[in-house]
């Protein structure tokens, strides 16, 4: 296989608005990676995850996922194979409960019947929520909306997971179960995120967004062992925590 | 303002549900338009924020509130097509899940609190813009204006509903005189918040006020400060000139106009000459002084409230094929 | 009216009111308002057998009876403008307790009393017996357009979390002296819709990439397809059958 998981080629991307977001961004990932996208607020991060899956498209540039290019005939294929897990999870569950919640994406793919409803049930249990099955979500924790708006994506069997900020808001008792299931799961992740201990402990690349590109890019215990990379793009290590005596995230 | 069942008779009520349908199903085919595959999630979360806006009581004096009821605001920020669709779910959730609101009453409770606000109230402000300066300041004032006549005309379309459904013998002109007098007071308020929210948003997100869409930037930026106190007292002033008018006409004792009626002989020739009793309620229409003019002034109130309906109805069209023409538009996605 | 709370009225319980399916209880729900509605207000024993048929279904549904009481209490404001309708009504008049009122004007009061109170009975039990989602699928199967009703399912949605946002902003300029008693004092209420308006508009972009994502394309999938049975619907007709009755008898006897 000489395509990668996700690439992304001189994307460039200004908003109506007239602000613009990315100028020329360019990225690979292999399959099976797990890559933390690090940045300041604005840096463009979110704006570059929303090319993954065509929500945005790019001015110029190319976005290919899994050798399949990002255009309009292979939108529906393309969000298939891409699952996106919003940062604010009230935005990701939009149904009256849980269940339909995550049998929406399912059966936009056309699957109906046994074959819905145990899809549902298994992307529930991949993230030991099948008790809330029935719930309305607003009515859930943060941790369990959180791993809720994970089965939604993980019901449609994505290749690429990404993920916006999915530690934020969290309780530490919320944020290590989240932790776990993400490290149980065999799929290329993209994670945005501030929480850098968590980029150490889930993702053994990372790579620093600002300005709109990527500016640096490498195994993710270098990265934040660079004090002065850090302080360039408004980044910090919590009080205390020293990269280098870290055991490394092992790769798959 | 949620009337419920039995107020007006079953025949107006099926009337003005058959109304109601018919203009929403039309608003829905022009959001869809508007908006395509955005127009569920769009107009959901903002049926959501004008149901929430309702529950925002605001102050009216020495600590006495009221509430907004935001049909024409609704109609401002997102189009009269958009703006009575929206109303017209929060109505009726209001009346299936929270019995809020006659089942029977649907009819003329959409009628009167969405699709007259929305595309009555968005005609007026229409037309007021026309007038007013080409600035944010315009767009607040037409839209101040426009939210407080909203609920004068929806308070004046009851009343019409009245002249034909009326259960109980209150005559037109009472209900009229109270309905428009009372409504003027809570227009005021809704005159008020609906002018200054829009000029909120103006000042954020410019691009999100479906009725300034026509101002670039730089007219946009311009706006001549307006004293709020003054506003205020300006309202009531109109208020006050508006409901001494409708005095006039309105029987302010129609005990005292019957007696003055009998004196003269004149009761028995009005009660036989029941102008046009056959579409109006009886009891609408008996015991007015004087009849001829009531139904007159009915007549021109009703002539104004289609007007102005059916101008929001046509301008909701005519904004969708310029739209359509100008290029596709609508995609005002941020991050 | 209307304003002030955002949960709706449903009340958990397992009776065989709330196992009906929804498009029932709906069409069984307006068709006996419909008939209240055309009975003769004269008729008080026609309508005396309508509130003993909606205390019944109360009574199999299990709601409290102090719910819906508490309830009832949303029409007080019509009823109190019903009860001004003699002083102002034209018509015979008679003496009332030593005050001259119109007779046919009493009769309106018993006649908006007695409809809006059947009326809104019949609305609590429907709205304390069905949760929201069930009652806009019941719409859906009694073919109102999809689309509305999947816009008033997202409203449902969201009206609790932009209600909590509301409380945070009230909170928020109460905790920096705002307490406004005058209409002029109203600014930062008016700046707080305007802000919340903007949370909601792009709350709801958010809302449409999360579906895009997820493979939207503009019709929502259905899922749930069970349909109600004919032994469903004759045992809700019941209730409005009995009051079309009633109506129609009174209407004979009036006629």
């Amino acid at each position: 296989m000489s395509h990668a998981a996700v690439q992304i080629s001189g994307v460039r991307f200004t908003y109506p608005d007239g602000r613009e977001a990315l100028c020329g961004a360019d990225l690979r990932v292999e399959h099976g990676q797990r890559v933390a996208l690090l940045g300041p607020n604005g840096a463009g991060k979110t704006t570059l995850a929303l090319q993954l899956n065509g929500i945005h498209r790019p001015d110029a540039g190319d976005v290919e996922i899994g050798g399949l290019p990002v255009t309009d005939p292979n939108l529906a294929e393309v969000r298939r194979r891409v699952g996106m897990v919003f940062q604010d999870a009230d935005d990701q569950l939009f149904m009256p409960t849980v269940r339909e919640d995550v049998a929406f994406g399912p059966a936009n793919l056309g699957l109906r019947g046994d074959e819905l409803a145990s899809r549902v049930t298994k992307a529930l249990e991949g993230v030991g929520a099948a008790e809330l099955a029935d719930r309305a979500p607003h009515h859930l924790s943060g941790g369990e909306r959180r791993r809720v708006a994970l089965a939604t994506v993980l019901a449609m069997r994505p290749d690429v997971l990404v993920l916006d900020e999915p530690t934020s808001g969290l309780d530490p008792a919320g944020r290590r179960e989240l932790i776990g299931v993400l490290q149980g799961l065999p799929i290329t992740q993209l994670a945005i995120t501030h929480d850098l201990p968590f980029a150490l402990e889930l993702c053994e690349r990372a790579v620093i967004v600002d300005g709109g590109r990527v500016v640096a890019d490498g195994a993710t215990a270098d990265l934040l062992a660079d004090e002065e990379l850090l302080h360039a793009h408004r980044l910090e290590l919590p009080f205390g925590l020293d990269p280098r005596t870290v055991p490394p995230s092992r790769p798959r | 303002m949620h009337a419920p069942d039995g107020f007006l008779n079953a025949g107006t009520a099926v009337a003005t549900g058959a109304i109601s349908a018919g203009a929403l199903g039309m608003a829905l085919r022009q959001t869809r338009e508007q908006l395509g595959d955005k127009q569920v999630p769009l107009a959901g979360i903002a049926a959501a924020f004008i149901f929430a806006a309702q529950m925002f009581n605001f102050p009216v004096a020495a600590g006495t509130t009221g509430h907004l009821l935001g049909g024409a605001l609704a109609a401002v920020l997102l189009g009269p097509a958009m703006g009575a669709v929206v109303v017209a779910v929060v109505v009726v959730v209001q009346a299936l899940a929270f019995a809020d609101g006659g089942l029977t009453a649907l009819g003329y409770n959409v009628f009167n609190m969405a699709i007259v606000t929305a595309f009555g109230g968005y005609a007026i402000f229409r037309l007021l813009r026309r007038i007013l300066p080409r600035n944010a300041t315009g767009v607040i004032g037409a839209t101040a204006l426009a939210a407080g006549l909203s609920v004068v005309l929806s308070a004046t379309a009851f009343s019409i509903q009245w002249l034909f459904g009326a259960t109980a013998p209150v005559p037109f002109d009472t209900v009229f005189g109270s309905m428009v007098g009372v409504h003027l007071l809570i227009g005021i308020g809704e005159a008020v918040l609906s002018g200054m929210a829009v000029g909120a948003v103006l000042a954020a997100r410019p691009d999100l006020v479906y009725g300034a869409r026509d101002l670039d930037r730089a007219a946009l930026a311009d706006r001549p400060a307006m004293g709020m106190r003054e506003f205020v007292i300006a309202g009531l002033l109109v208020a006050l000139l508006f409901a001494v008018v409708v005095s006039q006409f309105a029987a302010p004792d129609p005990d005292g106009l019957e007696r003055v009626a009998e004196d003269t002989g004149f009761a028995e020739s009005a009660q036989e000459h029941a102008l046009g009793g056959g579409i109006f309620a009886d009891y609408a229409t008996a015991g007015i002084g004087n009849e001829t003019l009531s139904l007159a002034i009915a007549g021109v109130v009703g002539v104004v409230i289609t007007l102005a309906v059916m101008t929001g109805l046509f301008m909701a069209v005519r904004d969708r094929r310029r739209a359509a023409a100008s290029g596709p538009t609508g995609d005002r996605t941020a991050a | 009216m209307g304003a002030g709370h955002a949960h709706p009225l449903y009340v958990h319980e397992h009776s065989p009111v709330h196992r009906l399916a929804p498009e029932v209880k709906l069409a069984a729900a307006f068709a006996f308002v419909l008939a209240v509605a055309v009975t003769p207000r004269e008729a008080i024993w026609a309508f005396a057998i309508d509130a003993a048929t909606v205390g019944l279904v109360i009574r199999l549904a299990r709601l409290p009876v102090r719910f819906v009481a508490a309830r009832l209490a949303i029409i007080l404001p019509f009823i109190a403008f019903a009860f001004l309708i003699p002083f102002v009504a034209s018509g015979e008049r008679i003496d009332v307790l030593g005050v001259s009122v119109s007779q046919v004007g009493l009769w309106g009061t018993w006649n908006i009393i007695a409809k809006a109170t059947l009326g809104a009975g019949v609305s609590i039990l429907l709205a304390g017996t069905t949760e929201v989602p069930q009652l806009l699928r019941g719409l859906e199967r009694l073919r109102v357009p999809p689309t509305l009703t999947t816009i008033a399912a997202f409203m449902v949605r969201y009206l609790e979390l932009l209600a909590a946002e509301l409380g945070r902003m009230r909170t928020a300029m109460t905790a920096r002296g705002y307490d406004p008693r005058w209409l002029w004092q109203v600014r930062p209420i008016a700046a707080g819709a305007g802000a919340l308006f903007i949370r909601s508009y792009e709350r709801g972009e958010r809302v449409h990439a999360a579906m895009l994502s997820r493979g939207y394309s503009g019709a929502m999938p259905t899922i749930d397809e069970r349909v109600a049975s004919r032994r469903e619907w004759l045992a809700a007709a019941s209730a409005p059958l009995t009051a079309g009755i009633a109506a129609a008898v009174a209407l004979a006897v009036v006629a």
